[in-house]
C-alpha cells in the first residue's frame, strides 16, 4: 500500500471539510473494498476520511412503511435489524448474503452503493425498491444514481448520508454466486407494491452495471407468479461475458433468478 | 506516523506507526502478538480474524488507525489463568487442526459464531458461517465438529449458571 494520511471525522460537515482539504482524498467507510484495493496498489488516495465514527450515519429507523438506513450501517446491522425485518425482510436477507461474517461486520451500505461494483448486491435492492440516496447536499433516486460500472451520480466530494425507501408489499432477492469469489454472477431483486407496481432489478449481469428489466416487470405486473416469466425473453446483448459465464448463460440466469425471487417473495 | 492507542486483550497499548499500517501488522510487529496470522493478504482466508469491539473482523483489511480507541481481542487473549478457552479445548479434543496455520482465525471465528448463535448452532449454520475462513489442509469436518462441541459445552455452562 502506498502511504496515505488517515483522518477521523466526527460529523458529516467535518468529513466534507477534511475531504475537500485533501489533494486526492477518499471517504473510508467499512473499507472492505477500498483497503483491499489500496493493498493491491490499484488505489492510492493521499488522504482517507473515516466515516465510521459519525453517529448520524449509523443505524436503521422504521416509521410505518418508511425506512431510513444510515450510510455507515454495517451489513450485519441491516441483516439483524428486527424492525427492518418486520417490514422488508428481503433487504435483511440480501445483507446477510454479502461477503462473509467478518466482512458483514465492517462493510456498509453507503460504501457498497458509492462503489457501485457491477457484482454488488445492494444496487439491485435500491433500484428494485425505488430507493432514494440521500447525500450531504441532495436526494438522488436510485434510477438516476447508478450510471455505469463503478460509476454513480455522486459529484466529487459529495457524500452519502442515508438510504431511504418505502417498504413494498412483497420483495425478494435471489442470486447465483460465483463459486470461487462468492460475488453475484447474477442477482435479481423483485418488488411488488400494493398499487400493483412491479420492479425487477438485475445485478452481476449488466455490461453497464445494475439494470431494470421492463419485459419481466410487465409480465409480473399482469400476473405475479414465477410461471409468468416463462414466456419472457432476456436479450444477452449488452450482458457481461467472462470466463465464468458467457452472456447467453447470464441471460438464462437472469430469468432463473427472477423466478426464484418471485417464488420466495 | 502517529501514535495509535487501543486496548488489546485487556491491556492499554500504544505504538507509533504509519497511517497505512494494517491492524494485523500492528499486532504482530509493534505488539509482538504473532498468534494472528496473515494467510492470503486478500481478505479471503480469515487467518487474521480478531475481534474489534466484540465483533469478528479481518485484521488484514483494517488500518491500525481505524482501530484506534477500540477494544481488540486476539487469540492470545482467549485463555485465562492458564486454562484454555472452551473453544480452544474443543479444537484440541476434536483434532480440529492439522497444520494449524488457519487455527487462530478459525477459533476467533468460532467464538464470535457461538456468541451470536449460542447452543442453537447446527452443522449447516457452522458451515455457512465458515464462509470467510479457509483451511488449506481441508480439515473442515473436525473444525465443524469442534465448534459444535464447544457450542454445546458453552451453552451447557450458560444454562447451569442461570
Amino acid at each position: 500500500m502506498y502511504a496515505t494520511n488517515y483522518h477521523r471525522a466526527s460529523s458529516v460537515q467535518d468529513a466534507v471539510k477534511m475531504r475537500s482539504a485533501a489533494d486526492e482524498g477518499k471517504y473510508l467507510s467499512g473499507g472492505m473494498t477500498l483497503i483491499a484495493t489500496m493493498k493491491q496498489r490499484l488505489a492510492s488516495p493521499s488522504d482517507l476520511v473515516d466515516l465510521r465514527h459519525i453517529p448520524d450515519l449509523n443505524g436503521v429507523s422504521v416509521n410505518g412503511k418508511s425506512v431510513r438506513i444510515g450510510a455507515a450501517t454495517t451489513h450485519y446491522d441491516v441483516a439483524s435489524s428486527a424492525e427492518l425485518k418486520a417490514v422488508c425482510p428481503a433487504i435483511c436477507a440480501l445483507a446477510h448474503g454479502i461477503g462473509d461474517p467478518h466482512v458483514r461486520h465492517m462493510g456498509t451500505i453507503g460504501g457498497s452503493v458509492a462503489n457501485n461494483d457491477p457484482a454488488a448486491d445492494y444496487p439491485a435492492a435500491l433500484l428494485g425498491l425505488d430507493a432514494v440516496i440521500v447525500t450531504n447536499v441532495r436526494e438522488i433516486k436510485a434510477g438516476a444514481f447508478f450510471t455505469g460500472l463503478f460509476e454513480t451520480a455522486l459529484e466529487d466530494g459529495e457524500m452519502i448520508v442515508a438510504i431511504t425507501f418505502d417498504a413494498p408489499a412483497r420483495a425478494a432477492y435471489a442470486k447465483f454466486r460465483n463459486p470461487a469469489s462468492r460475488y453475484a454472477m447474477t442477482g435479481v431483486f423483485v418488488a411488488r407494491r400494493d398499487n400493483g407496481d412491479v420492479r425487477v432489478a438485475v445485478t452481476g449481469a449488466g455490461g453497464d452495471g445494475v439494470f431494470r428489466h421492463s419485459g419481466m416487470e410487465a409480465a409480473l405486473a399482469a400476473n405475479w407468479s414465477a410461471d409468468a416469466l416463462s414466456g419472457v425473453s432476456v436479450d444477452p446483448s449488452g450482458l457481461l461475458s467472462d470466463i465464468h459465464a458467457g452472456a447467453e448463460y447470464r441471460a438464462n440466469l437472469v430469468k432463473v433468478m427472477a423466478k426464484r425471487a418471485v417464488a420466495a417473495a | 506516523m502517529a501514535k495509535v492507542k487501543m486496548t488489546v486483550n485487556g491491556r492499554q497499548v500504544g505504538a507509533e506507526c504509519e497511517d497505512r499500517t494494517l491492524l494485523v501488522h500492528f499486532l504482530r510487529e509493534n505488539l509482538a502478538l504473532t498468534g494472528t496470522h496473515v494467510g492470503c493478504d486478500t481478505t479471503q482466508c480469515g487467518a487474521c480474524v480478531v475481534h474489534m469491539d466484540g465483533r469478528s473482523v479481518k485484521s488484514c483489511t483494517i488500518l491500525a488507525a481505524q482501530a484506534a480507541g477500540s477494544t481488540i481481542l486476539t487469540i492470545e487473549g482467549l485463555a485465562s489463568g492458564g486454562e484454555m478457552h472452551p473453544v480452544q479445548a474443543a479444537f484440541k479434543a476434536n483434532h480440529g487442526l492439522q497444520c494449524g496455520f488457519c487455527t487462530p482465525g478459525m477459533v476467533m471465528t468460532a467464538v464470535d459464531m457461538i456468541r451470536r448463535h449460542g447452543a442453537n448452532l447446527d452443522e449447516a449454520t457452522v458451515r455457512a458461517e465458515l464462509d470467510g475462513n479457509i483451511c488449506r489442509c481441508t480439515g473442515y469436518h473436525n473444525i465443524v465438529k469442534s465448534i459444535l462441541a464447544a457450542a454445546a459445552e458453552m451453552g451447557g455452562v450458560q444454562q447451569a449458571a442461570e
